[in-house]
């Protein structure tokens, strides 16, 4: 049972990374490790969201 | 263990052996789509094992110490380390388009065997490869674009072709795909307003993750996802609707036209309110719909009603004009080998790979994914009756307007069919017609809802012909945007050279006049197209097929280069061997195009063949004075761009030659662009040493 709510939480959380939905939450983890200690503050989720974005469909990015 | 694995790998190879004999040598009345299914996937697996491992050890040599792009310059923006089958789902996601579900249909002309031998072939020795190692090239330097990459190695000849050529291609192929979309819902008002209500749905679904839920990307892909299957259903009672039905009804034209006005309105908009919010959405319908299809047709394991050859490789076909050889490998070009890829694995792929190792799987094997997607649009196109296939996928300018004449034409070929057959499948698919609704979607659609219907229940077919036009629409317009897009960022930046405000990607006035320009190029060859009596898929299909293994020369010139100056010359046959058959199938097809006395093939005996009845007074019926003007002026038009896409071709391999021939006596060239080797940090002491050993 155990076993299988933990593979059931595995896909879950990569069903979430795959989709993206998760990136927010990974920005957060990225920027407290590396950048927190300038005193600055994180983007909030809707401005990075916004970037992410931008940033996505910046050249090439579908195929035939 | 290793002998078992030595059995078990000889009994795939026996395996793959027999079902590929069994498809090339089986003469009776029908064969099982699972012959299909097993030798594709022992080729692939055969391919993937053996013959990527040998170019990822003896040719690439992979180095797992070494760091990729995303540790070195990781600034958590454009270079950031992904989990390896999260970017197989991506990078999959990225290549894969409504190219090998097209390009194989139209290349059932000439019966199943000539396609399928060509999607598994050209794939694991050709498509795979070429993704392969121009991932792993641009991985090693700094996930540099193709045309960077062909600039850095080749010079400045090298780069100009592999830049205009980009633009080219994608002009004829955004063109190609609206001239699909425009097939797929020319008189069908069900087909017409689901797709189009797939633009509010976007809309909606990017307000909702903009506004209301940031961020929330899988909600709002379920939201929208069963607003599109909605949609569906919805069409279908719009189209039982008398004062509804006809706002949705119109000629091919017409929707060309609107399809134009809304090509240029989603490249100017921000990507956020249309373009993003429908890739989830097409993403996931493909990726699902995919394995539905896969599922199914496992399942169901339908009879190949199709012959292997037919009588058509001999260049008389009524899908498009041309023989076996060059056309199929001009038609199947995604799906086998598609010069597209490398400008996704090169610049973006690279930069989210967090170890070299995982090129292999994501560069071959995100291809042959891909390559099973286009056995099975094989699979779909086979399985009809092959006179259905052919009332479909035929234009009006072969077997004529009428139904009666469609079927005493179709029949006159060998192939049984009548009107009440093709009454009833209209019926069964919820359309009025199903004669001449070329392009391949439309056959794509019946092909793939008979399979589910046959598997999930046969009184929904009508609703999944149209689920899987707008299935097919989704991702064609993702395609569109995206293209238009792409097109218009490369001529702001060519135009911010000579004007520097038209450079700016936010300026309005730039905005709207390099959208304009795009739009326009793409909007005449669709225009054109649908004027055509000749179906335009005629014209166009070959073009773009060009321009894509122009494109996939251009990438393997690179490569060779690389090889050669990597000092792995007695390797380089991995990427000259498919280069070499590439401008070979190129050229020829490009001259046959160019001279062919043969009015369906060659460009310029058609302009002189309506020029002659233009002047005598004598057009064919169908058209009208204007008409055939504008199709003679696209003729010609045609043939430039046929005859630019063979120079730069020639020019290209030359110039590899004259370099090759300078690396390897020792004469001065550029030197490798290779990013200096740096330790990864990821490897620990204890990994470093269980590789070492």
């Amino acid at each position: 049972m155990n076993y299988l709510k933990k593979n059931i939480n595995r896909g879950w959380e990569l069903l979430r990374t795959i989709s993206g939905d998760d990136a927010y939450e990974r920005y957060l983890e990225h920027w407290h490790t590396y950048h927190a200690k300038n005193g600055d503050k994180p983007l909030d989720c809707k401005t990075f969201f916004q970037m992410e974005q931008d940033r996505k469909w910046n050249g090439i990015k579908r195929c035939c | 263990m290793k002998s078992l694995k030595i059995i078990a790998w000889v009994l795939v190879t026996f395996l793959g052996v027999g079902a590929i004999g069994a498809i090339a040598l089986h003469r009776g009345e029908t064969i099982n789509s699972v012959w299909f299914i097993v030798a594709a996937v022992c080729v692939y697996a055969i391919g993937y094992r053996f013959y990527s491992a040998f170019i990822a050890t003896k040719v690439l040599l992979l180095d797992p110490t070494r760091a990729t792009p995303s540790e070195r310059l990781n600034n958590n923006r454009d270079f950031v380390s992904t989990n390896k089958w999260v970017l197989f789902g991506h990078h999959f996601a990225a290549i894969a388009g409504p190219g090998p579900l097209i390009g194989p249909t139209l290349a059932v002309q000439f019966g199943y065997l000539p396609g399928t031998l060509w999607i598994l072939v050209g794939a694991v020795l050709g498509g795979c490869v070429q993704d392969f190692v121009i991932l792993f090239f641009s991985t090693r330097r700094n996930g540099r674009s193709l045309g960077q990459m062909a600039y850095d190695e080749l010079g400045i000849i090298g780069g100009s072709a592999a830049l205009v050529g980009v633009m080219v291609i994608m002009i004829i192929l955004i063109a190609v795909l609206g001239l699909v979309v425009v097939n797929a819902m020319k008189y069908s008002p069900w087909a017409t307003s689901t797709v189009a209500a797939t633009i509010p749905i976007a809309i909606l679904i990017g307000l909702y993750m903009r506004n209301i839920r940031p961020g929330r990307v899988m909600e709002g892909t379920l939201i929208g996802v069963i607003l599109l299957l909605l949609a569906v259903v919805g069409g279908g009672w719009i189209d039982q609707q008398p004062n509804l039905r006809h706002w949705f009804n119109y000629d091919g034209p017409t929707l060309a036209l609107l399809i134009i006005a809304y090509g240029f309105s989603a490249a100017a908009a921000p990507v956020w309110l249309l373009l993003a919010p429908r890739d989830y959405l097409s993403t996931i319908m493909k990726i699902g719909t995919m394995l539905m299809l896969a599922v199914a047709v496992i399942v169901l394991r339908p009879e190949i009603k199709m012959p292997a050859l037919t009588q058509f490789i001999d260049g008389t076909g009524p899908i498009f004009g041309g023989g076996l050889f060059p056309f199929v490998f001009i038609t199947i070009a995604c799906g086998a080998i598609s010069g597209f890829h490398s400008l996704i694995s090169s610049g973006t792929t690279p930069k989210l790979l967090s170890n070299e190792m995982d090129a292999r799987l994501i560069g071959y094997g995100a291809m042959v994914v891909e390559s099973f997607v286009a056995i099975m649009a094989i699979i779909a196109a086979t399985i009809m009756d092959p006179g259905v296939y052919f009332a479909i996928n035929s234009p009006v300018g072969i077997v004529g307007k009428e139904a009666v004449d469609a079927i005493a034409v179709i029949n006159s070929w060998g192939f049984p069919i009548n009107i009440a057959q093709m009454h009833q499948l209209a019926a069964d698919m919820g359309e009025a017609s199903l004669f001449a609704r070329t392009g391949g979607a439309p056959s794509f659609a019946v092909g793939m809802a008979s399979i589910f219907a046959n598997t999930f229940g046969t009184n929904m077919t009508a609703i999944w012909y149209h689920f899987a036009i707008m299935f097919e629409a989704l991702f064609i317009l993702t395609t569109l945007d995206a293209g238009t897009r792409v097109g218009r960022f490369m001529l702001q930046d060519l135009l911010g050279n000579l004007y520097k405000p038209m450079g700016r990607t936010s300026w309005y006035p730039s905005v709207f006049f390099t959208s304009a320009l795009v739009v326009s190029a793409w909007g005449y060859f669709l225009y054109i197209g649908t004027l055509d009596p000749l179906g335009g898929i005629n014209s166009l299909w070959p073009l773009f097929g060009i321009a894509n293994q122009m494109l996939a020369a251009i990438a393997l010139c690179v490569a060779t280069i690389i090889l050669i100056k990597s000092d792995k010359l007695r390797y380089v046959w991995i990427t000259a061997a498919p280069l070499t058959w590439l401008v070979i199938v190129t050229s020829v097809a490009a001259w046959e195009k160019l001279f062919n006395p043969e009015l369906r093939i060659g460009f310029l005996s058609h302009a002189q063949d309506l020029t002659t009845r233009l002047a005598g007074g004598v057009l064919p019926s169908d058209i009208t004075v204007i008409e055939a003007q504008q199709l003679i002026f696209n003729d010609y038009l045609a043939a430039a761009l046929t005859t630019f896409f063979l120079i730069t071709t020639w020019i290209l391999v030359l110039e590899t030659l004259r370099i090759s021939y300078r690396i390897i006596t020792g004469k001065s060239h550029l030197a490798l662009s290779e990013a200096p080797y740096q330790l990864s940090q990821k490897i620990t002491t204890k990994s470093r040493l269980i590789i070492k050993n």
